[in-house]
C-alpha cells in the first residue's frame, strides 16, 4: 500500500515536470501552427545556463530560473525576427527543416563549449527529501512541479483574461484581421515566442535541479513534450498540464507494475487509442 | 541510356583498381590509416571522448619515442619499425550510439577512406552490428572495450578482442562475493538491474546465470531502456525486494539517475556493484561522487607507481584531458597499442597479413599497459588471457580491492552512499 502511494505520487511529480516541460511548446504550436524542435534544446541551454550560474555566481534556485526564463525571453525573440518570421512566410517543410536545424545549431554549440561531458547541479542546490506519511518527495520535484502548475495557470490566465493575451490569439486566428484592428503582429508572435522560450528555461533551470546536464539531454526529453502537447490538445496549455500528469502516472504505474522495459509500449498504445478516439487530444479545439 | 551506363561504367574502373592498389601496396613511409568508431555524442558522448582522447595517447606513444617505457612494444622508437618508421592516423567515426550508423560508418571508413584496420565500438550492440561489415569486407577489427559475449562467438575470422567479456566478470564477482561471506559479511541474494541493448542484456543474463549456479537467489533481475527519462520504478522494485547485492550494467546517464533516485527515495542498498561503463564514466564520479561512495566496480586499469610506464601513460592522458585515465578508455588505448604492434609484425598493411600477426600475438602482462594476464586469442579472436581486478570508489577514486594480491586498500561495507 505504501509502495502503491509512493509510485502514484512519483507518477504525479514526474508528469508535473512533463507538464512543465512541454508548456512553451504548446503555446509556440498553438499560436503559430510552428512545430518547434528546437524546444528540447532551449531547455537544456536552461539547464546549461542554471549550471554556470551557480558554479561561478553561486546564484539560489530563484536567482538562476529568472536568469535562464530571461535570458531565453530575448533568445527566443531573437530567434523569432532572425529566422521564424522569414521562414513563416515559405512553405511548411521550410518551417519544419529551420527549427531542426535551429535546434542541431544549439545542441552543437553546447558540445563545443561544454563537451560532451555529463555535470550535475551540486545537492546542496534546492536539495533534499521530505516524508509525507510513508511517502517520499524530492523537494526539487515537488517545487518543480509547483511552479508547473503555476505557470500553466499563468499562461493560461494571461491569454484569456488580459488584452495581451486577446491581441495574442486575434493574431494566432486571423493575422490580417489582426492588423487591421491595429495590433502589431510581428510584435505578438515574437511575444508568443519569447514566453515560450522563457517558460522553456525556467522548465530546463528547475527539472537541472535533480536531472543530469548534457548537451543532448533535451533529446530525450522532447520526444514527450511531443506527446504530452499532441495528446492534450495542440495549443491547449491547461490541456498540455493534464495530458502531462497522466503520462507521468501512466509511466510510473506500468513501469512499477509491468516492467520498466514495457512502459513506453503501454504510453505509446494508450496514446494511439485516445487519439484515434479524440483526434484533437483532450482538450483540443476540433480543426 | 546505355551510353550512359557504359561511361560511368569506364569511370569506375580506375577507382576500383586504385582502390585496390591503395590498400595493397601503401608505401612504408606514408601513415598507416586506422578507422575509429566510437559515440562522440549521444548518451555515451563522454565515455567515446574519453576513449578517442586514449587512443590518441596510445598514438603518441607509437608515433613518438618513448625510451623510458622500454617494456611496450613500440614504445621506446618513433613509428612502426619494420613500416620504416610509418605514423599511425586516425579516422574517427561518430555513431551516436546506434548501430546502424555504426554499420553505414564502418563501410565508408572501409571504401572511402580506406583504413587498414579498424577498432570500436563503445556499446556492445553496435559493435555487434558495425564488425560484419568488417568481416564482410575482410578487414581486421580490434575490440577494446565491448564485451558482449556473442561479439566472438560467431565463427569471424576478421575480429579480434583484447578486453575481458561477459563470463570473465561473471566470474571476477562470484569470487569476489564468496571473499567478502568469508570476511563475515552475509550475501545471498542479488538483484541484476541491466539496460536492455546487447551489452546489459547479455552480460546481465551472464551474471544472473553463474551467481545462480553459486547457490545465490536472484530476487530480480529488471531490465530498463537507458535512454529512459526515469528509473524510480526500478528502485522501487530494489526496495521492496531489498537484496544483498544490487548490480547493475548500466551506461553513464542512466547510472547517474539511479544514484539520485537512490537518495530521493531514501533507499540506501547493503551493497551496489556497476558493471563498468557508467559506472567508470568520469563524469559519474564528477556529478554523482560524493552520493556513490563505496560503489564497488570492476577494472583492469591501475596507475601504479610513480616512474612506472602506466604512471607515464596516465600523465600524459592528463596532459590531454585534465583527468585520470578511466579502465574503459584504458582498454581501449590498449586494444590499440595490440593492433599497432601486430600491425608493425605484419610488416605490411595488407589486410590478410594484419590479420595473421594478430593471430599470433603472443603478449606477456610486462609488455601490458592494463592488468590482462597477457594477450594470447582463441579461434574465435577473443583474448584468453583476459582479466579484471574488482575495485571500490572511497572518495574521488576507484581503488582495487579483490583479489587480495592486488589490493591497495580494504573493502567498505556496506555500501555509504552519501551519509559521511
Amino acid at each position: 500500500m505504501a509502495t502503491a502511494a509512493q509510485v502514484l505520487a512519483g507518477g504525479l511529480l514526474l508528469g508535473a515536470v512533463y507538464a512543465l516541460f512541454s508548456s512553451g511548446l504548446t503555446l509556440i504550436w498553438g499560436m503559430m501552427n510552428v512545430i518547434n524542435f528546437a524546444h528540447g534544446d532551449f531547455v537544456m541551454a536552461g539547464m546549461y545556463i542554471a549550471f554556470l550560474a551557480v558554479t561561478w555566481l553561486h546564484a539560489g534556485a530563484l536567482a538562476f530560473s529568472l536568469l535562464a526564463g530571461g535570458l531565453l525571453f530575448g533568445f527566443g525573440t531573437a530567434v523569432y525576427y532572425g529566422l521564424i518570421r522569414r521562414v513563416m512566410r515559405g512553405p511548411m517543410l521550410a518551417q519544419l527543416l529551420s527549427t531542426f536545424g535551429l535546434a542541431l545549431l544549439v545542441r552543437y554549440t553546447a558540445f563545443w563549449i561544454f563537451s560532451a561531458n555529463f555535470v550535475t547541479l551540486p545537492g546542496s542546490v534546492l536539495g533534499g527529501t521530505v516524508k509525507l506519511g510513508p511517502i517520499f518527495i524530492g523537494i526539487p520535484q515537488f517545487v518543480a512541479g509547483v511552479v508547473a502548475l503555476a505557470l500553466t495557470l499563468g499562461l493560461h490566465v494571461l491569454l484569456t483574461r488580459t488584452a495581451l493575451g486577446s491581441q495574442i490569439l486575434a493574431v494566432a486566428e486571423d493575422r490580417q484581421a489582426a492588423m487591421l484592428m491595429g495590433i502589431n503582429p510581428d510584435r505578438m508572435q515574437a511575444l508568443a515566442w519569447g514566453m515560450a522560450s522563457a517558460a522553456a528555461g525556467i522548465a530546463g533551470a528547475l527539472i537541472a535541479t535533480f536531472y543530469y546536464i548534457s548537451p543532448t539531454v533535451g533529446e530525450s526529453l522532447a520526444l514527450i513534450a511531443f506527446v504530452v502537447v499532441a495528446f492534450g490538445g495542440f495549443g491547449s496549455v491547461p490541456g498540455a498540464m493534464l495530458a502531462g500528469l497522466l503520462i507521468g502516472l501512466i509511466e510510473a504505474t506500468s513501469a512499477f507494475y509491468i516492467g520498466p522495459v514495457y512502459q513506453d509500449v503501454v504510453v505509446y498504445a494508450l496514446f494511439v487509442g485516445i487519439l484515434w478516439v479524440r483526434p484533437q487530444g483532450l482538450m483540443g479545439q476540433r480543426a | 541510356m546505355r551510353r550512359v551506363l557504359v561511361f560511368l561504367a569506364v569511370l569506375m574502373v580506375p577507382g576500383v583498381m586504385l582502390g585496390r592498389v591503395d590498400r595493397a601496396t601503401v608505401s612504408a613511409e606514408a601513415p598507416v590509416k586506422i578507422g575509429v568508431l566510437l559515440p562522440l555524442s549521444g548518451n555515451a558522448g563522454a565515455a567515446g571522448q574519453a576513449s578517442k582522447a586514449a587512443i590518441e595517447v596510445g598514438a603518441q606513444i607509437v608515433n613518438e619515442a618513448h625510451p623510458e617505457m622500454p617494456n611496450l612494444p613500440l614504445a621506446a622508437a618513433a613509428g612502426l619499425a619494420r613500416l620504416g618508421g610509418a605514423r599511425i592516423e586516425f579516422i574517427f567515426a561518430d555513431h551516436q550510439g546506434n548501430p546502424s550508423i555504426g554499420q553505414s560508418e564502418a563501410l565508408r571508413l572501409i571504401t572511402q577512406e580506406h583504413v587498414v584496420a579498424l577498432q570500436g565500438a563503445y556499446q556492445s550492440s553496435v559493435t555487434f552490428a558495425a564488425t560484419t561489415v568488417a568481416e564482410r569486407n575482410e578487414l581486421p577489427w580490434m575490440v577494446g572495450d565491448s564485451s558482449s559475449p556473442n561479439i566472438t562467438g560467431r565463427g569471424f575470422k576478421w575480429v579480434f578482442r583484447t578486453t575481458p567479456i561477459g563470463p570473465d566478470f561473471a566470474n571476477a564477482y562470484v569470487g569476489f562475493l564468496a571473499d567478502v561471506n568469508k570476511m563475515g559479511h552475509p550475501v545471498k541474494t542479488i538483484a541484476i538491474v541491466n539496460e536492455n541493448t546487447e551489452y546489459g542484456t547479455s552480460v546481465g543474463g551472464g551474471i544472473r546465470e553463474r551467481a545462480l549456479k553459486e547457490g545465490y537467489q536472484v530476487v530480480a533481475q529488471i531490465p530498463y531502456n537507458a535512454n529512459g527519462t526515469d528509473v524510480s520504478a526500478q528502485v522501487l522494485q530494489l526496495k521492496e525486494k531489498d537484496p544483498d547485492v544490487v548490480i547493475f550494467v548500466s551506461y553513464t546517464s542512466d547510472s547517474i539517475l539511479y544514484m539520485k533516485t537512490f537518495k530521493n527515495l531514501s533507499y540506501t542498498p547493503k551493497m551496489v556493484i556497476g558493471d563498468d561503463s557508467g559506472f567508470s564514466d568520469p563524469s559519474f564520479v564528477k556529478s554523482v561522487g560524493t552520493i556513490a561512495q563505496g560503489a564497488i566496480n570492476r577494472s583492469a586499469w591501475s596507475i601504479g607507481r610513480p616512474g612506472s610506464a602506466t604512471y607515464r601513460i596516465n600523465e600524459m592522458y592528463k596532459a590531454k584531458t585534465g583527468r585520470d585515465l578511466d579502465d574503459t578508455s584504458g582498454r581501449n588505448m590498449q586494444g590499440f597499442l595490440v593492433l599497432a604492434d601486430a600491425i608493425n609484425r605484419a610488416g605490411s598493411t595488407a589486410p590478410e597479413a594484419i590479420r595473421k600477426a594478430l593471430a599470433e600475438t603472443n603478449l606477456t602482462p610486462g609488455q601490458l599497459m592494463m592488468g590482462y594476464k597477457g594477450v594470447r586469442f582463441d579461434a574465435t579472436g577473443q583474448n584468453i588471457l583476459a582479466y579484471t581486478y574488482i575495485t571500490q570508489l572511497i572518495g574521488t577514486d576507484y581503488v582495487t580491492i579483490w583479489p587480495a594480491s592486488a589490493a591497495q586498500h580494504a573493502l567498505e561495507w556496506p555500501f555509504k552512499g552519501s551519509q559521511q
